[in-house]
């Protein structure tokens, strides 16, 4: 009886080595909702193509309800929307003077958000920001274009000792696999960047950890978690999906806007600047020419 | 079992092996889908002139005493450290105010010693410039030297929208000739450093994009000729003229994995509008043990503001009857 137990029980822990190991042999860990991404040639997760957010958290990753624009002239255009926001928890464990910060930020936030002014919008913000960007793989590096001011970042998958030599608008960003997740660290971030419009800000000691995952063929999970002691009292993190963009010979198209920032930024210093109001009034949003004739 | 097992794991972690080269193939690098492998960080800089210089006339190539003589003496002529106590003149004492470490803008001629870049036509000269062509630039030139009346004088590498080596068609300059290459089944991505531009080219992908959809790299569409990539650019604007071009410009790349660490980089300027004859340039592109560093130029544009600040006092001192 005692002999019979025995072998029984070790056929049963042989039979769970057995399955164990193979389970271990050759299947990818599942991804989230258990879907797997089809695989590149050099068998990793295929996440290649053309992406974005549909999502109001580029204006403010808070959740909120609709507010007020600052154009008149906007009126319904320009108000924004409200949001559920992409903050897990809803709110961002700020310090209590960085809170004041972002306050002051908000409520002058047409004169100091850097985007505005087509600066480079850094990480996480370029993700959720209402342009398409696309994702393209090699098997040392991700390429990720972003429409948006033709930002783009290049991240090291075969050198996770690559040290950031300088600092940078879109960071220094190093990848890695894990299981179905594309993991990105992205370090040495300039502190110029925001991380929506609503004066949301962080310091140069920002690290983001990206995940994306994929969900289905079309769908991908994106969080990003923020640490950043000198801004906020615990690290944090934003998720929230991104859709590929399937629609017929998609492609990202040219979104160059130093051009659309020039007269904000240097229309007080040109030899004419009574044009100003002239070109406000003009209502045509494309190719405006700034005069080259000498005022007469 | 549990051999078995471990076994099967570790041939799966081995990388994917380069395709073997077909018979009668020069066994060019494969990427592991099968496409001629373009991929690194390549560098353009070269002190050959994209143009031959008149002295040289029909002279296509030099002897290797010539190109080292040529070399030696054109390095010494550029070099940015040169003062007037070397012999240059004030202006030019002035104009070199960016010292030589700066600088990057090559110090060799291409492996081949051409005298020019341009290779067709055979005279290595850039064919004459149409009457229209000529006017645009005419205009270009008088905004240069007008004293900044808006950012638009100053030319679109200055307002930081394009790189000045980026074009389209790429060109050896001052400094940062650098495009890192990466592809994906279906793409083929040229990423200049100058301006952090990503220029995503789909392979045997659809028709360009609508002839009113303008755009200043215009709008790139790729296919593979054998061995080598095939970019054909068109919807140029007109805020752009690379060499005179205008925005009828049809620009042809190609780019071909000659050696390891070399890439030859070819492209066709068609361009009836503007150049009497299409033209030709091959370009050297070694491979570079560096990676691309962010060029974010619009962000640290201080020059411009600098420039329309002191362009504009000038403006009112001389209003006040001061400079003359």
């Amino acid at each position: 009886m005692r002999n019979r137990l025995r072998t029984t029980i070790i056929a049963g822990v042989a039979a769970t080595v057995v399955a164990v190991g193979m389970s271990f042999a050759v299947q990818p860990v599942e991804g989230q909702q258990g879907y797997q991404a089809p695989r590149t040639a050099d068998g990793m997760p295929d996440l290649n193509g053309i992406w974005q957010a549909v999502s109001s958290a580029h204006y403010d990753i808070e959740p909120h309800a609709a507010r007020f624009g600052p154009v008149v002239e906007m009126a319904a255009h320009g108000a924004i929307p409200g949001g559920l926001g992409i903050v897990e928890g809803g709110e961002i464990p700020y310090r209590p003077e960085a809170r004041a910060a972002q306050q002051e930020n908000l409520q002058y936030w047409m004169e100091r958000d850097p985007a505005i002014k087509c600066y480079m919008p850094g990480v996480p913000r370029a993700t959720y920001m209402p342009y398409p960007f696309q994702l393209v793989q090699t098997p040392e590096y991700v390429l990720l274009a972003y429409e948006f001011a033709s930002a783009s970042r290049i991240v090291y998958m075969d050198r996770p000792d690559f040290e950031a030599p300088v600092d940078s608008w879109m960071g220094h960003n190093i990848g890695r696999w894990e299981g179905e997740t594309l993991v990105i660290d992205v370090t040495a971030q300039m502190p110029d960047t925001w991380l929506d419009q609503s004066g949301n800000h962080h310091s140069n000691s920002i690290h983001v950890e990206e995940r994306y995952t994929a969900l289905s063929e079309n769908h991908l999970m994106y969080e990003a978690t923020i640490t950043d002691p000198e801004t906020y009292t615990r690290p944090w993190t934003v998720s929230l999906p991104l859709y590929r963009r399937i629609d017929e010979n998609m492609q990202l198209l040219e979104f160059k806007c130093v051009e659309f920032a020039e007269e904000l930024m240097y229309g007080h210093l040109r030899k004419d600047p009574d044009l100003t109001p002239s070109f406000r009034a003009s209502g045509h949003g494309s190719d405006r020419q700034i005069a080259l004739e000498p005022p007469q | 079992m549990k051999r078995f097992v471990f076994v099967v794991a570790v041939l799966c972690l081995l990388p994917v092996l380069p395709a073997v080269a077909q018979p009668g193939d020069t066994s060019a690098p494969r990427t592991p889908w099968g496409d001629p492998d373009l991929m690194g960080v390549w560098d353009f800089r070269s002190l050959t002139p994209l143009q031959r210089p008149s002295a040289l006339a029909d002279k296509a190539v030099l002897t290797l005493e010539e190109a080292a003589t040529y070399q030696r003496e054109r390095v010494a002529a550029l070099n940015k450290d040169r003062r007037t106590g070397d012999g240059l003149s004030t202006a030019g004492d002035v104009a070199n105010a960016y010292n030589e470490f700066w600088w990057d803008y090559g110090k060799e001629l291409t492996d081949d010693r051409r005298t020019s870049l341009v290779v067709d036509p055979t005279n290595g000269r850039i064919p004459d410039l149409t009457a229209a062509a000529a006017d645009r630039r005419a205009d270009v030139r008088d905004a240069r030297r007008r004293d900044a009346w808006s950012p638009v004088d100053r030319g679109v590498s200055e307002r930081c929208i394009l790189g000045f080596n980026a074009g389209p068609p790429m060109n050896p300059s001052a400094y940062n000739n650098n495009v890192q290459i990466f592809q994906a089944p279906g793409y083929v991505v040229l990423f200049n450093e100058m301006v952090h531009d990503s220029r995503v080219v789909p392979i045997d992908g659809g028709p360009h994009l609508p002839a009113h959809v303008r755009q200043w790299r215009g709008d790139s569409r790729g296919h593979w000729d054998g061995e080598t990539l095939v970019v054909e650019s068109t919807n140029f604007t007109d805020k752009t003229s690379f060499s005179g071009s205008g925005p009828g410009l049809r620009l042809v790349e190609r780019f071909t994995r000659i050696e390891d660490d070399t890439v030859l980089y070819e492209y066709t300027v068609d361009d009836p509008e503007s150049f009497e004859l299409p033209w030709t340039v091959a370009i050297q592109m070694n491979v570079s043990a560096q990676p691309l560093f962010e060029y974010a130029c619009h962000e640290g544009n201080y020059g411009m503001a600098n420039l329309m600040e002191s362009a504009r006092a000038v403006d009112r001192q001389t209003a006040a009857g001061g400079i003359k």
